[in-house]
C-alpha cells in the first residue's frame, strides 16, 4: 500500500501547510456588508427597480433633492439642487442648481446634465417612469417640458400638482443625475447610453462604482471631492451571502462588518452576543390581505367586517414575525406625510364568528394562493386557524412568487397575502394604489392597481379626493386629506394592511450611523463611521 | 469518429428541445421578470413581444437554435449581463469545487472500498459502511452549517462563506477563473492560502459525498473480482495478498471505477445547489437555480448547455481512458 500515502501525504501536508489563518477584523476603513443582491438587474436608474440595484445607486448618484441619513425624519432636502421656487399658478416648478458639485468624471454638474437626466429616464420610458410621468411629461414631449438655462431647471407640469408631491419624486431612484458627457460616447443607437449605465456609473455620489460581479459582489470606492465631504469609508464592499445563518456566523467572526438579512432567530441569538449589535428600523413595506371582491363569500360587507377582526395583530407579531413586522393598520408606512395613526381592529373570533353567522355564510369555503415565503405561509396558517373557530374554511394553496404574482394580476388570487413597498416617499404612491381605481371592468386591465386586481370598485368619492391630493399646495392640508382617505378606507374597504416591515441589521459594535434607508430611501454609506 | 460526433451533436440537440419546452411550459410569466410588478398593460405587451414571446413556438425555437449555434445564447434577464459572461464567471468556481471535492472522493473513498472489500467483515469495512450510509443520508445543508459552525465559527481553521476573504476580494488577476490556480498564476501565497482556506471545508463536504459513493462502488466491484477463480489461481501459486488484491484485482476494477468516478464528478459538475447557497459559493448551481426560479430561460438554456457539453465530453474522455487501461483495446 505504500503507492497509496503518496496521494494522502499530500493531503496531509497541504493541511498542515494551510495553518489556522487569523481571522482579524476587517480593515478600519473598509466596510464589509453581506446582503442578498442577487435581485440587481441593472445599474442604470432610469431602469433599476430593484432593492439592491437602487441600494448601489442611491450612493454612486447624487439626486435634485435628497434625504439625510443622520436625520430621514426631516423630508426631502436641497442635494443638487440648493433651493426651489413654485410658480404662482404651481404649473412649474424652478430648481436652482448648487454651483461647484463635480461628477466622478471631474465634469461640472450643469443643469443640463440634470435636465438630460430626466429626459433621459422618461423618453426611455422603463420600468420606473411613471414616477416621472405622471406629472404629465411624455417622450414625444418631455424636451419642451423639462428645459435648463445656465444656473436653473424648470419642471413644466400638466396641473398644478403639490410641490411636496413633485419633490418627494423627485428624490426617486429614476430621478438620479447622470452624467451626460461622460455618457454620450457609450450611447448606441437609441439606447441612450442604457446598455453601458447597466453596468457602469457615471454620477456624483459619494462613492464611485469600482466593480461589479452579478450574484456575487459590489465594490464601492469613496469620492474623495464630494461635495459634502469625503466619506469616512473609503472602501464598500457589498457581499452576495444568501443564507441568514452564514451570514450570523461572518459577523460573529468579525469577517464583515453589516449583516443585512438576519432571520429572528439569528436576530436573537445575535442579541446577547459580544461585540454585535442590533439595529432595528422601520421600512416602507406594508404586509396587507387582499380580498377579492369577485368571490362570492369575499364580497359580503359583513364578512369584510370579520376577516379584520379574524387577524391576531399583536400575537402574530410577538410570534413567528417577531422583530420582522409590527402591527400597521392603514396603507401608508409609519415615516409618510400624512399617515393615519389609528389602530382600530382587534383580534375578536366571537365577534367574527357572529358577524358571518348572521350574514349566513358559516361553513364557507376559501382559497388563499400565497407564495411560498415562511413569513406569508405562517401568517396563512394562524389565518386559517382563527377563520375554522369563526365557521370559514381557508385552503392554503403554496406557489413561487412568481406564479402569485401571475395569478394576482389576473384577478384570480382570492385572498391575497403579501408585501406591496412603495415606489417613491410620497404619499401618493401608495394611496394610488390601494385607494385609487377608476375602472373596475375586467377589460380595463389595471394589472398594476392592487384595488384592481381585487377587484375593488373604490368608491368615487374616494377615487377624487385621491387625485384632489396629489394637487394641494398647502402641505397640512395634503396631510390631513391623507388622514381622511386612509379613515375612509379603514371602514369599508377589502383590502386589509396588517403589519409595517421593520428591518433588524446586525452590526459590529464600532459600526455607527448605519442607515438602510427606513421608509422612504435606500441605504447610504457616505455618514457611516467606525470606531475602535 | 464521425457517428461519434453525429450522436454528440443529436444528444444536445434532444438536450435544447427537452429544457426548451420545459422553459415555456413552465408557469413563470418571464415578461413580469423583465417589466417587473407595476407595469402596465402596454409596457407588459410591449416586453413581450419584443422577447419574441408572440411568436409559434417552433419559431422561437428554430431561432433558438439558430442563436446558440453562433455562441450567442442571449442576455440574462436576471443579471442582465451577456449569458456567456456569466457562465464564464460561474462555472470556474463550480469547477474548482467539484474537481477538489472529487480527488478527495477518489483519493479516500477508493482505497477505502479495496480494504472493505480486501478485508470482508472486518472492522474497516464496517467503519465504510457507517461512512458510506452517513453521507448518504444525512442532509448536506445541516453537515455544510455544521461545518461551517464548528470549523469557522468555533475553531477558526477554515475561513468563512465565500470563495476569498474579504482583503483579497478582486485582487488576483483572473486568469483561468479558478481562484487557487490564478492566485499560483500570480505568485501570491497569501490568496492561495486564503481561497484555500475558503474551499477546503465545501471541497470537503463534497468530497465527503462522492467518496460515500466511490467507496461502495469500489468495494462491490472488488468483492466480485475476488471471488472470481483467476484470484484463487493467483492465491494457489502463492502470491501475496497485496499482489493478488492490487495487482490483480484492482487492475481489473479500474474500467468500471472510471465511469463511476466520472458520473460522480459530472453529477458536481452540475452544481450542488444547496452547497454553493450554504457556503455563499457563486457557482453553476446557484446561477442556474436562481435562472429557473425567476422564469429566466436564457440563462437556464445556458446552463443546462454546458452542464450538457461537460457529460458529453467527460464520456468522451472516459472512453479514451478505457482504451489506455484495457489492454485488449490497444
Amino acid at each position: 500500500m505504500r503507492h497509496l500515502l503518496t496521494p494522502r501525504a499530500i493531503l496531509l501536508a497541504s493541511a498542515l501547510a494551510i495553518a489556522p489563518a487569523a481571522y482579524a477584523d476587517t480593515p478600519a476603513d473598509t466596510l464589509v456588508v453581506a446582503h442578498t443582491i442577487d435581485d440587481i438587474i441593472s445599474l442604470d436608474p432610469a431602469q433599476s427597480f430593484e432593492f439592491s440595484g437602487n441600494d448601489v445607486n442611491q450612493n454612486t448618484y447624487d439626486r435634485l433633492v435628497d434625504f439625510d441619513p443622520l436625520d430621514p425624519d426631516a423630508g426631502f432636502k436641497p442635494s443638487l439642487a440648493e433651493s426651489w421656487e413654485v410658480a404662482e399658478d404651481g404649473m412649474s416648478i424652478t430648481l436652482k442648481m448648487r454651483e461647484g458639485v463635480t461628477f466622478h468624471s471631474g465634469n461640472p454638474v450643469r443643469a443640463e446634465d440634470a435636465a438630460w437626466s430626466l429626459q433621459r429616464a422618461v423618453k426611455l420610458n422603463l420600468t420606473p417612469a411613471f414616477i416621472l410621468t405622471q406629472f404629465g411629461f411624455t417622450p414625444e414631449n418631455v424636451e419642451e417640458k423639462i428645459t435648463f438655462d445656465d444656473t436653473t431647471l424648470t419642471l413644466h407640469m400638466d396641473q398644478p400638482y403639490a410641490p411636496s408631491f413633485v419633490l418627494n419624486c423627485l428624490t426617486a431612484n429614476i430621478a438620479s443625475i447622470v452624467d451626460k458627457e461622460t455618457v454620450l460616447p457609450h450611447v448606441d443607437g437609441e439606447d441612450l447610453g442604457n446598455a453601458w449605465l447597466s453596468t457602469n456609473a457615471a454620477g456624483s455620489g459619494a462613492y464611485t462604482l469600482a466593480a461589479w460581479r452579478a450574484n456575487e459582489a459590489v465594490q464601492f470606492t469613496a469620492y474623495d471631492d464630494y461635495w459634502q465631504g469625503a466619506p469616512e469609508m473609503k472602501r464598500v464592499i457589498v457581499r452576495n451571502v444568501a443564507e441568514s445563518s452564514a451570514q450570523r456566523l461572518l459577523l460573529e467572526q468579525g469577517d464583515i462588518d453589516v449583516a443585512r438579512n438576519l432571520s429572528p432567530t439569528d436576530v436573537d441569538s445575535l442579541r446577547n452576543v459580544e461585540g454585535v449589535t442590533i439595529q432595528d428600523e422601520p421600512r416602507g413595506r406594508i404586509l396587507y390581505m387582499g380580498l377579492n371582491q369577485n368571490d362570492e363569500v369575499l364580497s359580503n360587507p359583513a364578512v369584510i367586517e370579520a376577516m379584520k377582526h379574524l387577524v391576531d395583530y399583536e400575537g402574530i407579531a410577538d410570534s413567528f414575525l417577531k422583530g420582522m413586522f409590527a402591527p400597521h393598520q392603514t396603507f401608508l408606512p409609519m415615516g409618510y406625510l400624512g399617515v393615519l395613526e389609528d389602530q382600530p381592529w382587534t383580534y375578536d373570533v366571537e365577534k367574527a364568528k357572529a358577524l358571518i353567522e348572521e350574514a349566513g355564510l358559516a361553513g364557507s369555503t376559501v382559497t388563499t394562493k400565497v407564495r411560498d415565503l415562511r413569513e406569508y405561509t405562517d401568517v396563512a396558517q394562524a389565518l386559517q386557524a382563527s377563520m375554522a373557530e369563526a365557521g370559514l374554511t381557508l385552503n392554503i394553496e403554496q406557489m413561487t412568487g412568481a406564479q402569485v404574482l401571475d395569478a394576482y394580476r389576473a384577478r384570480s388570487v382570492p385572498i391575497f397575502i403579501g408585501e406591496w413597498g412603495p415606489d417613491y416617499s410620497d404619499p401618493n404612491t401608495n394611496a394610488a394604489t390601494f385607494a385609487f381605481n377608476p375602472d373596475n371592468s375586467a377589460e380595463a386591465a389595471a394589472t398594476g392597481l392592487l384595488a384592481w386586481r381585487n377587484a375593488y370598485a373604490v368608491p368615487d368619492e374616494m377615487n377624487e379626493a385621491t387625485q384632489a391630493a396629489t394637487l394641494e399646495q398647502d402641505a397640512d392640508t395634503r396631510a390631513q386629506m391623507y388622514i381622511d382617505i386612509q379613515k375612509q378606507y379603514q371602514a369599508e374597504a377589502p383590502i386589509v394592511p396588517m403589519f409595517q416591515r421593520i428591518e433588524p441589521t446586525g452590526l459590529r459594535e464600532n459600526v455607527q450611523n448605519w442607515f438602510s434607508g427606513r421608509a422612504v430611501t435606500s441605504v447610504m454609506y457616505r455618514q457611516v463611521t467606525k470606531g475602535e | 469518429m464521425g457517428g461519434t460526433l453525429l450522436s454528440l451533436a443529436l444528444t444536445l440537440l434532444g438536450l435544447l428541445l427537452v429544457t426548451f419546452i420545459i422553459g415555456r411550459v413552465m408557469p413563470i410569466d418571464p415578461v413580469l421578470k423583465v417589466v417587473g410588478d407595476r407595469a402596465s398593460q402596454a409596457q407588459y405587451e410591449a416586453a413581450y413581444r419584443a422577447m419574441g414571446l408572440d411568436q409559434p413556438l417552433y419559431i422561437q425555437f428554430w431561432r433558438y437554435i439558430g442563436d446558440v449555434l453562433t455562441g450567442d445564447f442571449g442576455r440574462s434577464i436576471s443579471t442582465g449581463q451577456l449569458v456567456v459572461n456569466d457562465i464564464k464567471r460561474v462555472f470556474p468556481a463550480t469547477f474548482e469545487l467539484a474537481t477538489l471535492g472529487t480527488l478527495i472522493g477518489v483519493f479516500v473513498g477508493v482505497p477505502l472500498g479495496v480494504i472493505a472489500a480486501a478485508r470482508r467483515g472486518g472492522i474497516i469495512d464496517q467503519i465504510a459502511r457507517v461512512v458510506a450510509l452517513v453521507g448518504y443520508s444525512m442532509p448536506i445543508f445541516w453537515l455544510g452549517l455544521m461545518g461551517l459552525l464548528v470549523f469557522y465559527g468555533i475553531l477558526g481553521w477554515v475561513g468563512g462563506p465565500g470563495r476569498q476573504g474579504i482583503i483579497y476580494d478582486g485582487m488576483v488577476p483572473v486568469v483561468t477563473g479558478l481562484i487557487l490556480v490564478d492566485s499560483l498564476i500570480a505568485g501570491d501565497w497569501g490568496a492561495f492560502k486564503d481561497a484555500f482556506s475558503h474551499i477546503i471545508l465545501p471541497a470537503s463536504l463534497l468530497g465527503y459525498y462522492s467518496l460515500a459513493y466511490i467507496s461502495r462502488m469500489t468495494r462491490s466491484f472488488m468483492l466480485e473480482q475476488l471471488s472470481s477463480e483467476y484470484i484463487t489461481t493467483a492465491r494457489v501459486k502463492g502470491l501475496s495478498e497485496r499482489a493478488v488484491i492490487w495487482r490483480h484485482a484492482f487492475r481489473n476494477i479500474q474500467i468500471p471505477l472510471v465511469t463511476v468516478i466520472a458520473l460522480s464528478f459530472g453529477s458536481l459538475l452540475e452544481g450542488s445547489v444547496l452547497t454553493e447557497i450554504i457556503f455563499s459559493w457563486p457557482g453553476l448551481g446557484q446561477y442556474i437555480t436562481n435562472a429557473l426560479l425567476s422564469g429566466d430561460m436564457n440563462a437556464v438554456l445556458g446552463g443546462t448547455v454546458v452542464v450538457g457539453i461537460c457529460f458529453v465530453l467527460l464520456n468522451l474522455f472516459s472512453d479514451l481512458l478505457y482504451r489506455v487501461l484495457d489492454p485488449r483495446s490497444k
